[in-house]
């Protein structure tokens, strides 16, 4: 199942433990990951409805320090690291000069001077040698430490349950976007209150001589939790049912935050020059030429990335991603349309194969937990 | 080891002759392959099928897959429970997940299949 690739494939600390709980594993970003464990849907479920664990130690870590490394990111990326208050956390993204998104990132600020920045994956080489390139004048330094990091996420809403016992940190203090150090079974780590499934979850970065360590007594709690491991195929059933963005599908260097409903994320506002300014607000100025919307598929066929989108005779876009929805039981996805079919309600059509199926326009996300 | 009354693909289909009749699916290894099966897409009655030409469609959580006939027939009739219950295609792929029944036009096309040693002979292979 795994397709032969060029480049070398990294593996995680947790290759063989993934093996031995029977996961398939696919190469993903560069990464042998694995896939699934069981079954999809099986692993959806336990994480909507107890909890589940997720290695993540593919994503890329990636420090910032110095007395400017709030005004370096700040003229890095498209959002305000500068302004966030010492132990918070922001989606963020990185921007070409012409406004495409290089990669969405969570930007942590880890004290006055300094800061951690995740990256995609695929995208972790690319970001990093941007951001050493962007740093470049300004009283920062930047230490990628991808490769000496692992990162374990516990998801769903019994992660506080599964977390308590195992930590000295008060979780009830680290709120939704927050981060704080302690230890986690005993080993050093930053946890963050942050994840990619639309539930409630922590985030915890560790050494990768520890990796292994956590993963066991994280996945015996999570075991008791009636939870257990989840691999990539849940995770993005998850994250497309919240309606969150995947690089590659929903973002790319093609493709403008506006575009993807994340103008918010911009922060044209703030002082000073940014990678992409002068693009970005031409952009917000006149509106963006396409925009991302969820859509539920009303026919038969479950629409897919690449799916041609029409608004009767005229081609009005393309599905970004799909699948059937196991929380909803039908088929949902995100696409680009034209701003006239954006509006919720709008039923246009995606060509699945050889037949047209019609789709409604919804509001993302298709499901948000219950506060 | 997969059932000896029936005869395989390459492909992972399966068909079950009886006469000229002939019941086609896939074989337990395709649908765990294929992971939780979501959706069928199969072809009407009295649509022609070539042996080995796509007939229809099977969709993962996270993959499309095409189907391919064994044998060459007209389709006499499609499963209507896996429009409602696709997974049964997971949990009895050799039974109650059957995809079509055809009529069969070339009888001597079953020979030219893979018999149940040389299938599990195929997977073990990998």
């Amino acid at each position: 199942m795994t397709d032969a690739v060029d480049l070398p494939i990294h593996l995680t600390p947790l290759t063989d433990a993934h093996r031995d709980l029977g996961a398939r594993l696919i190469e993903f970003g560069g990464w042998l990951m694995p896939v699934q464990y069981n079954s999809i849907i099986e692993e959806h479920r336990t994480v909507r409805e107890r909890v589940g664990l997720f290695d993540l130690s593919h994503m890329g870590e990636l420090y910032v320090e110095g007395p400017e490394s709030d005004a370096a990111l700040n003229a890095a990326l498209v959002s305000e690291p500068a302004s966030l208050a010492a132990w918070r956390a922001q989606y963020s993204m990185i921007c070409a000069p012409d406004g495409g998104v290089i990669d969405d990132l969570i930007v942590y600020r880890l004290g006055e001077t300094r800061f951690l920045v995740v990256a995609n994956a695929s995208n972790a080489a690319v970001v990093s040698d941007a951001l050493a390139e962007r740093l470049d004048g300004f009283r920062a330094v930047l230490d990628d430490r991808s490769l000496a990091t692992g990162l374990l996420a516990v998801q769903g809403p019994r992660s506080v349950e599964v977390m308590t016992p195992l930590t000295d940190v008060d979780l009830g203090a680290l709120r939704y976007y927050a981060a704080t150090e302690g230890t986690v079974a005993g080993i050093p780590a930053l946890i963050a209150r942050t994840g990619y499934t639309g539930e409630d979850g922590f985030e915890v970065f560790v050494d990768t001589a520890h990796t292994q360590a956590l993963w066991d007594d994280l996945l015996d709690a999570v075991r008791g939790a009636g939870g257990g491991p989840i691999g990539l195929g849940a995770r993005d059933t998850l994250r497309l049912e919240a309606g969150m963005p995947l690089y590659g599908n929903e973002l790319d260097r093609k493709t403008n935050p506006y575009e993807a409903g994340l103008g918010r994320v911009v922060k044209l506002g703030k002082e000073g020059e940014f990678v992409g300014r002068a693009a970005l607000e031409k952009v917000a100025r006149d509106g963006p030429a396409r925009r991302l919307v969820g859509l539920i598929v009303e026919g038969r066929g479950i629409a897919r990335h690449g799916h041609p989108v029409w608004s009767g005779d005229r081609r009005t876009g393309f599905v970004t991603s799909g699948t059937q929805s196991p929380t909803l039981g039908v088929p949902i996805a995100m696409a680009y349309v034209a701003p006239a079919d954006a509006e919720p309600g709008t039923v246009v059509d995606v060509e699945i194969r050889d037949a047209r199926v019609p789709a409604r326009v919804v509001t993302l996300p298709f499901y948000r937990r219950e506060a | 080891m997969v059932p000896t009354d029936l005869r395989y693909t390459k492909d992972h289909e399966w068909v079950r002759v009886e006469g000229d009749a002939a019941t086609i699916g896939i074989t337990a290894y395709a649908a765990d392959q294929l992971g939780d099966i979501v959706f069928v897409e199969l072809p009407d009655a009295g649509r022609l099928l070539d042996q080995f030409a796509a007939f229809g469609v099977v969709e993962s959580v996270k993959a499309v897959s095409d189907l391919f006939a064994p044998v060459a027939g007209e389709v006499t009739e499609a499963n209507p429970e896996l429009g409602r219950t696709p997974e049964l295609v997971n949990s009895d792929p050799f039974g109650a997940g059957w995809m079509v029944k055809v009529r069969l036009t070339d009888q001597a096309q079953v020979d030219g299949l893979l018999d149940a040693e040389a299938y599990d002979a195929l997977i073990a292979a990998g």
